[in-house]
């Protein structure tokens, strides 16, 4: 790989990435929030076309109407008429709808619209590095403080009430990590790849853990790996970053599970 | 089962907790026994949670009405009660993970409770050894997860993946993390769930031994309606209120216990106490095999981790 400031870029962002996502992704697999997730990411295009017409911060624009969606996502979870899943199917596609027609109204030059559903890591900017490694840091600390309940809450939620986590709270500064972590993994890989970029990694590395810190550990070396992996793909075969990025983590999660399918079936 | 709800108010206790103390059935009819049984006799300062006129509905129905409750130091009490009588509800609610609609819930100060849940399957999703598990409640340091773990005879597991833990060593390892809150008060929700009728025995035989060696008050909700740990200071049966408490030798006999349940359930309680307490008779109903049912010939040794 050439060293050319906009893959050094790429590189620095990439790797930035990977290392909140992993964590943050573990958690959206422990708690099976992979499609809150999902809605969690598209509905920051609403944002990004908010952003554009009132010519705002994107990553900010798309983040905050992330992170109001996922707070609402919260409460509505409390009706259960309808599941949750469908309530997700239902939010993340009406948001991805609302999203490109709310592109559609943006005055000025056209929206490069597959450049965020897919992501165009080799546009990083020096602006958007801040945004990685500022908000990262930022995320990585809350985490840290926040670990122990977090994980005592996943493992069971009345358990962890009763023994005094104050669930709501821990709750919500969850899902706000979360819309922050997909805010910034939208630049690698986009807004409908994502939600894979964090669970995919996480995925990858339950086969090989036996405690909680090490399967967030070794999701973000395998996410480090695919992102030097996927961006030597795209250099050397013309091809898309973000989805090389998550056709090379996919690659990794596939090896990781069927390996363990077969050592299942053997015993 | 025969649930026969007993809307009937006047078959309610008398509101107040000091009648549950004198040890006997005490249900609707004031028919008071002498003090004979009384197992312990209790300090008011004692009370480690009183509950009074609780009440808590949700979604227009009627979970709890005016429920009084308390529970002593070194006292164990087992909650019975049909399905959906909201025993659980009851349990969430003295462990403040609810409000109720009504009532007073006042609680010893600085009291620690240790809460070992219903429902305990954990996401295999989450890679978790019992170690680490252990160290996600108040932790103190490694040794004294191991410490605890010996005290309820699992150290055996004590790197094992919580997954892949048998139904008895499971409860082990809740009891455990519980016990290591240092708790004045531990609440067991079906502690023996999904256990096998040795490891029944067994769990009891424990539950009882860390409330001798450790004062503690025991609130436990119990999975099945007829056979109720013989440790038991206090049945409470609980059907939306409370519909009679006493020992579990005279619970069974109450009138509003055998409207409640059925004469089938009233004559096939039995009280743990051994694990030979009860043999099948030809029909396959349980039936305690000794008349001295309740006495404390519990203390069997334990076949270590099983």
């Amino acid at each position: 790989m050439s060293l050319d400031p906009f893959i050094l870029r790429a590189l620095a962002a990439g790797i930035g990435v990977a290392v909140i996502a992993a964590p943050l992704g573990c958690f959206v697999v422990w708690q099976r929030m992979a499609y809150f997730g999902e809605a969690v990411a598209q509905a920051s295009l609403i944002g990004i076309a908010l952003g554009l017409a009132l010519q705002l911060d994107l990553t900010a624009s798309a983040l905050a109407v992330s992170a109001v969606l996922a707070l609402l996502l919260i409460v509505l979870a409390r009706q259960s008429l309808v599941p949750l899943d469908s309530l997700l199917g239902l939010l993340a596609h009406a948001a991805l709808a609302l999203g490109v027609i709310a592109t559609s109204f943006v005055s000025g030059p056209p929206v490069d619209l597959l450049g965020y559903l897919f992501g165009d890591i080799f546009a990083v900017s020096t602006q958007d590095l801040w945004w990685v490694f500022a908000g990262g840091a930022a995320v990585l600390v809350a985490l840290a403080w926040l670990w122990k309940s977090l994980l005592s809450m996943a493992v069971h939620e009345e358990l962890a009430a009763a023994e005094g986590i104050p669930r709501d709270l821990v709750k919500g500064a969850f899902v706000v990590l979360l819309a922050l972590a997909i805010a910034v993994a939208i630049k690698i890989v986009g807004i409908l790849l994502a939600i894979a970029f964090l669970i995919m990694p996480a995925a990858a590395a339950r086969p090989l853990s036996s405690t909680p810190e090490r399967m967030a550990l070794i999701a973000a070396v395998i996410a480090t790996a695919g992102v030097v992996a996927g961006l030597e793909l795209s250099l050397s075969f013309d091809i898309p970053g973000g989805p090389a990025i998550v056709a090379v983590l996919a690659a990794m999660s596939g090896v990781s599970l069927f390996g363990m399918a077969l050592r299942a079936g053997a015993q | 089962m025969i649930a026969t709800p007993d809307p009937a108010p006047t078959d309610r206790p008398p509101a107040g907790g000091s009648d549950f103390a004198d040890g006997h059935a005490n249900c609707g009819h004031a028919h008071h026994h002498h003090h004979t049984a009384a197992s312990i006799t209790h300090r008011a300062g004692d009370v480690l949670i009183g509950a009074q006129g609780l009440a808590i509905s949700r979604g227009g129905r009627t979970i709890l009405e005016d429920v009084d409750f308390e529970i002593r130091k070194n006292e164990i009490v087992t909650l019975i009660g049909p399905n959906g009588a909201g025993k659980t509800t009851l349990v969430r609610v003295l462990l403040g993970l609810i409000a109720p609609d009504k009532g007073i819930i006042r609680r010893s100060p600085g009291l620690t409770i240790g809460y070992v849940p219903q429902r305990f399957d954990i996401d295999r999703a989450i890679p978790m050894t019992v170690a680490r598990f252990l160290a996600l409640g108040r932790a103190g340091t490694p040794e004294r997860a191991r410490a605890v773990l010996a005290e309820v005879g699992a150290s055996r597991v004590v790197d094992q993946q919580m997954s892949g833990l048998s139904g008895g060593e499971l409860q082990r390892v809740l009891l455990a993390r519980a016990l290591l809150r240092d708790p004045g008060l531990l609440v067991l929700d079906e502690p023996v769930r999904g256990v096998d009728y040795v490891g029944e025995a067994e769990l009891y035989a424990l539950i009882g031994r860390l409330r001798a060696e450790r004062g503690l008050g025991v609130l436990m909700v119990s999975h099945d309606l007829h056979i109720v740990m013989a440790q038991s200071d206090r049945v409470v049966c609980v059907n939306r209120h409370v519909c009679c408490s006493g020992v579990p030798e005279t619970v069974a006999k109450d009138p509003a216990y055998v409207r409640l349940f059925g004469e089938h359930a009233a004559r096939s309680f039995a009280v743990y106490s051994h694990r030979h307490d009860h043999r099948h008779d030809l029909a396959g109903e349980a039936k305690p095999v000794s008349p001295s049912v309740g006495n404390d010939a519990e203390r069997e040794p334990q076949g270590g981790g099983r």
